[in-house]
């Protein structure tokens, strides 16, 4: 591993103006999956600017939701009574992530700053334009058995492997940065961005920038909501792709809303703004939760090696319909 | 896994990696140091070649005991519990923490130290294998694997119970499916996977103090 600075500021300033100023400086958190990228040098960084003895791991009840701070660790957040409480597809999400001990240790600011886990983007040896922008993309004719089915471009089709992405965007997560310039808030849904022609930005954040909270406003799904994974062991491995739900259901088992957005599919976490609509007002039945994800899989295009995710994208949509209905 | 169209990386592979950034760290190191030290550096690798960068000072506390010491940013807690603290009992599986083999406790919760820089720990307590006997009477988690033959190498055996401890602390050890949820992240080569969820419940249901 290359040699590195180390600095361990406590002030949210003093970090953000080590890294404002150094263009080869990081953030370190839980470390997870910068620790890894840094052993197998994909990422290179001449500075490390731990943030963990910064105030930012409280999760607070505020007017309309809830605020959870960046360095909240995964295993605490999918614990909170508050969480599991208010929004429990939140808790099942981070649960399906991982390993206990990862949990542990990542953040909930890291866990939507993870990288993409293309096989290219981690062998220095292939082009990946992500990694080494300009060098080609190895996946769009290679063993792309994990990649995109939405959203893609001819320079990357790398997904976005967080768990918990995908159910922060459908509960219409905030988050709160602070960077050179002050604070602003990014609604989740613009927080990660699609490749195009720079797939080597994965987010909208600025340099410098660093994410101090998430804010779920309160909402009426705190009962059917399901997370569903699809992978390959029962257990500890990446979403070949991954759906959650989340519905309101009256009396009468008519939708009165829904949530719906999928993992393992782009390059982002993917909401599917279209099938939620086709759920309002209809009968919470697997006739509707059908229609609704022929809606979601409009677009999709597949490539060599995962095509089979068509076929298992609607399959999975109406499952984590199904279950969430029923919980 | 045979009709999978993703080449698997065969083992030496990694070793190659790593001999590979060894000798690259080590070309990194004398482009930087001076002639005395490039001589010592060459003459005992790895160790020399820390010495050659700014160390910073870290005082742990492991296994009860408190540490002074200094490290180089790069190091792994893994590393330094088994390179300078000689608690070998910590095992370095697949170094990308994939496997599990190098679990610890770290202010009472089960993390992979292979992920996380020591100097990131600086004030914490750090519980390692060789911390859960007292003397010579094992810890129950140690005697249970024991019992049911738990293990089959053993080279997975530390971070297992480390994580069976947690697991049990944690209230994640209710039934046989929440115990091989809550110990996927450590993965067993052998398949002594059975055995071990047996260890955990027998412990969890003898309601022994963990």
């Amino acid at each position: 591993m290359n040699p590195f600075q180390y600095v361990r500021p406590t002030k949210p300033q003093a970090a953000i103006d080590a890294v404002a100023k150094d263009p080869n400086a990081k953030f370190i958190a839980g470390g997870t999956n910068l620790v890894d990228l840094m052993k197998r040098g994909v990422m290179t960084p001449q500075k490390l600017v731990d943030i963990n003895r910064l105030p930012l791991a409280q999760i607070e009840r505020q007017a309309g939701g809830l605020r959870i701070g960046a360095l909240a660790l995964n295993s605490a957040v999918a614990d909170d009574p508050q969480v599991r409480a208010r929004q429990p597809l939140l808790a099942l999400a981070l649960n399906a992530g991982a390993s206990p001990q990862l949990r542990n240790m990542a953040t909930v600011g890291g866990n939507m700053l993870q990288r993409t886990r293309c096989a290219y983007f981690y062998d220095t040896s292939m082009p990946c334009n992500k990694r080494a922008p300009g060098t080609g993309c190895g996946a769009l004719e290679g063993v792309n058995r994990m990649h995109a089915i939405f959203g893609f471009s001819d320079k990357c089709i790398a997904v976005h492997p967080s768990d918990m992405s995908v159910a922060l965007v459908a509960l219409d997560a905030t988050v709160q940065v602070s960077g050179p310039k002050g604070p602003r808030s990014i609604p989740f849904a613009d927080f990660h961005r699609l490749p195009g022609d720079t797939p080597e930005k994965d987010t909208n954040l600025e340099p410098g920038e660093l994410i101090t909270a998430v804010d779920i406003p309160d909402g009426p799904f705190t009962k059917h909501v399901h997370y569903q994974k699809v992978r390959e062991r029962a257990s500890y491995a990446f979403a070949l792709l991954s759906v959650a739900a989340a519905l309101d259901i009256d009396g009468t088992n008519t939708i009165k809303a829904a949530r719906l957005a999928m993992g393992g599919v782009a390059h982002k976490p993917w909401r599917l703004a279209a099938a939620e609509q086709a759920l309002v007002g209809k009968p919470a039945t697997e006739e509707t939760f059908r229609q609704a994800a022929a809606v979601a899989m409009q677009g999709a295009k597949a490539f060599k090696y995962n095509a089979y995710k068509l076929k298992m994208g609607p399959n999975a949509i109406v499952q984590a319909l199904k279950t969430a209905a029923a919980a | 896994m045979a009709t999978n169209p993703e080449p698997d990386v065969p083992a030496n592979h990694d070793e190659n990696r790593r001999t590979f950034l060894k000798q690259s760290s080590l070309l990194t190191a004398l482009a930087l140091v001076p002639g005395q030290v490039v001589d010592a550096a060459a003459a005992k690798f790895d160790e020399r070649i820390a010495d050659a960068f700014e160390k910073v000072p870290l005082s742990l506390k492991v296994n009860g005991v408190k540490q002074k010491l200094s490290v180089e940013p790069r190091a792994t807690l893994l590393d330094l519990l088994r390179e300078q603290l000689h608690l070998t009992g910590t095992k370095k599986g697949c170094d990308y923490g994939q496997c599990g083999a190098c679990t610890v406790h770290v202010n009472g919760q089960r993390v992979n130290s292979c992920l996380s820089f020591a100097v990131m720990h600086d004030g914490q307590e750090i519980t390692t294998i060789e911390g859960l006997a007292k003397g010579d009477d094992l810890h129950p988690m140690q005697e249970a694997f024991v019992k049911h033959d738990g293990f089959q190498c053993g080279y997975c055996t530390p971070g297992q119970i480390m994580s069976a401890v947690a697991c049990v602390r944690e209230g994640h050890a209710g039934s046989e499916g929440e115990i091989r949820e809550y110990m996927s992240g450590n993965i067993c080569r052998c398949g002594a996977y059975a055995n071990i969820v047996a260890a955990i419940q027998d412990v969890k249901q003898g309601g022994q103090k963990v």
